[in-house]
């Protein structure tokens, strides 16, 4: 799926398993030509709701058909699931514990176009502090299309956090995927890039270059951010001495403040954090500029290494 | 009421054609923006901006000017080719909108530029922030005028109305919202993705006085403004009713053009129809 766009795998995937799977609803906010939940709602026309501009009320909805025993999956853009409808979601979805998706779209900084309004750089932060959630980063194409059935069968609330645009490839379907479970995606002994969502592919690249500087990094892909896989970290900072996170998200709560906290109540070593600074983007022509201007470049990823080896 | 002499009407209906050119040659050029609700709103953002709305460009921060918030924020390209016209922001601006080192956000901000009142793109603020500045104006014995433009897909989300009940509760007089009811959201015709009608009838039952014109009728708008002015024991909503993507054929009442731009082609057959008049 190299060159397909997150959200178009996503779309066809939900749709796929919506043949599988009869429990599975699919519910919008009239953004179902932008999310891709269209084509969901091509097939079935009857399990698919459009709540209409009402995110928080979609929300709700989706609860009540969650009690019915059906599996909702609500989708919206990332911005608005995790703030306008964030109560909503704390009371009704993690709080009674109904077994609701929300697929956040345009996550990140992917809706470069539209400006700091629509992007979505605080989500994960907010999603994981709620007790019951589940938080899911896909890193590529491949790897959005594949959770759809392990977050469908998954029973409880999971925030899935979907990106607008085409990631750089780095999953295949042989690789296998376990809610909570971290992947290495390239081993090293020298320091470890912890990456999630769009920022693996960069941090893959960033290793690449550190390889040919002599230093071997290890990789390794946090598709959970919540539950965290403490354990492979743990390890990777007994081995490897220094750590460097990477998300497309402020560097404030969210992978980044995860693995401090795991490092410091199990190994700590060096860290340095590559993510947006405490600061609103801006808009672009791209997405690839903005995150390279937002200091989510594979040259900052790189620098942080050197950094976090340095502090050894 | 005022009398509007005819050469009044022509010149204003010339800056909506303006507008609707400028804002397709901004979607056009960053290949990205919202043309059919540009398109639909392109006279009442000419009515306010080259007529009604008492502004000094040359002090954006006039504690008497009105204030308008454009509360269907993706409309940002009519409200930022008006404020160009009106010399609030360079025109060369226009042409930048898009880069990352351009101040114009995809959506208005009101940090970034001199005439936005306030930062939108997340629809449903307006009325209720539009009440906030209404009250301070009361408080504080102003006597400017607070305009806000809504979409009518944006009147399906719940703050909208919980703002109408507070203009309502405090009669705010000096607070006019309008609807670009253009019948179109972005998935598709407004009464098959969440139906609104009896529209008006909702607005009423909430306490508001309701005009209803045809809002691409430039007569029609000023008077209803002047109407709205002079009501003076609760709020007024314009029922505008509109044409999605109005003036260009091939994106009228079309959903697809809800925020989709136009390629070199579709621009050229675009400004022919737009510019044909001329
Ligand atoms: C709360 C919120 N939900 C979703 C969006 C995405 N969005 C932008 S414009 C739009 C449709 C707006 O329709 P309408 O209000 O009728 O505006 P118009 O037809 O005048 O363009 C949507 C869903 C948003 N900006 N804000």
């Amino acid at each position: 799926m190299a060159g397909v766009p997150m959200r178009q795998a996503f779309g066809l995937a939900l749709a796929e398993y919506g043949a599988a799977n009869p429990d599975v609803v699919v519910l919008d906010a009239d953004t179902s030509s932008s999310t891709l939940s269209r084509f969901f709602a091509e097939r079935f026309p009857e399990r698919f709701f459009n709540i209409g501009i009402a995110e928080p009320c979609m929300v709700d909805v989706a609860v009540g058909l969650a009690l019915g025993g059906h599996i909702p999956f609500v989708n919206g853009f990332a911005a608005l699931l995790a703030l306008r409808a964030l109560e909503q979601v704390r009371t009704c979805v993690c709080y009674a514990r109904t077994n609701v998706k929300l697929a956040a779209a345009f996550a990140g900084l992917s809706d470069y176009k539209d400006g700091p309004t629509h992007h979505a750089i605080t989500d994960i932060a907010i999603m994981r502090a709620l007790p019951e959630m589940t938080v899911i980063v896909p890193a590529d194409a491949e790897e959005a299309a594949a959770w759809v059935p392990l977050v469908a069968e998954y029973d409880g609330p999971v925030y899935l956090r979907l990106s607008r645009d085409v990631a750089i490839p780095v999953h295949d379907r042989s690789t296998g995927l376990r809610i909570g479970r971290g992947i290495v995606r390239r081993p090293g002994g020298d320091v470890t890039i912890v990456a999630t969502g769009t920022m693996v592919g960069r941090s893959l690249r960033a290793a690449e270059a550190l390889a040919s500087e002599g230093i071997e990094a290890r990789v390794l892909e946090i598709h959970t951010v919540k539950p965290l896989d403490v354990e492979l970290i743990r390890q990777a900072a007994e081995e490897t001495g220094a750590l460097v996170t990477a998300e497309e998200h402020t560097v404030i709560g969210g992978l980044g403040g995860a693995v401090a906290e795991a490092l410091a109540q199990t190994r700590p070593v060096p860290l340095e954090r590559v993510g947006i600074s405490d600061a609103f983007a801006r808009t672009a022509p791209d997405v690839d500029s903005l995150m390279d201007a937002c200091g989510l470049a594979v040259t900052d990823v790189v620098a942080a290494a050197k950094w976090a080896l340095a502090r050894k | 009421m005022a009398h509007y002499p005819e050469s009044l009407i022509t010149e204003l209906e010339e800056r909506a054609r303006q507008l609707r050119i400028t804002s397709l040659e901004m979607i056009h050029r960053r290949a990205a923006g919202h043309p059919g609700g540009a398109l639909s709103a392109a006279e009442i953002i000419a009515a306010l901006f080259f007529h009604k709305l008492r502004l000094d460009p040359a002090r954006p921060d006039w504690p008497e000017r009105d204030r308008f918030i454009l509360s269907k924020g993706h409309a940002s390209a009519p409200l930022y080719a008006a404020l160009a016209a009106r010399g609030f922001i360079p025109a060369e601006e226009l042409v930048r909108w898009g880069d990352l080192s351009c101040p114009l956000q995809g959506h208005p901000d009101r940090l970034k530029t001199p005439g936005v009142e306030m930062t939108s793109g997340i629809l449903g603020h307006g009325v209720a922030i539009g009440a906030g500045l209404a009250l301070s104006a009361r408080l504080r014995g102003l006597h400017y005028r607070v305009y806000t433009l809504l979409g009518d897909g944006e009147c399906q989300g719940g703050i909208v109305w919980e703002g109408a009940l507070v203009a309502a509760k405090y009669r705010l007089s000096n607070l006019t919202a309008i609807v670009d009811c253009n019948g179109v959201q972005l998935d598709g015709p407004v009464h098959e993705v969440l139906p609104l009608e009896p529209f008006a009838d909702k607005w009423r039952m909430f306490n508001w006085a309701v005009l209803e014109i045809n809002g691409h009728n430039m007569r029609q708008i000023l008077e209803a403004l002047d109407t709205a002015a002079e009501i003076h024991d609760r709020p007024t909503v314009i029922v505008a009713r509109t044409t999605k993507g109005k003036g260009v054929s091939f994106m009228e009442n079309n959903a697809a053009w809800h925020g989709v731009a136009p390629n070199d082609e579709q621009l050229a057959r675009a400004l022919q129809e737009l510019k044909g008049g001329a």
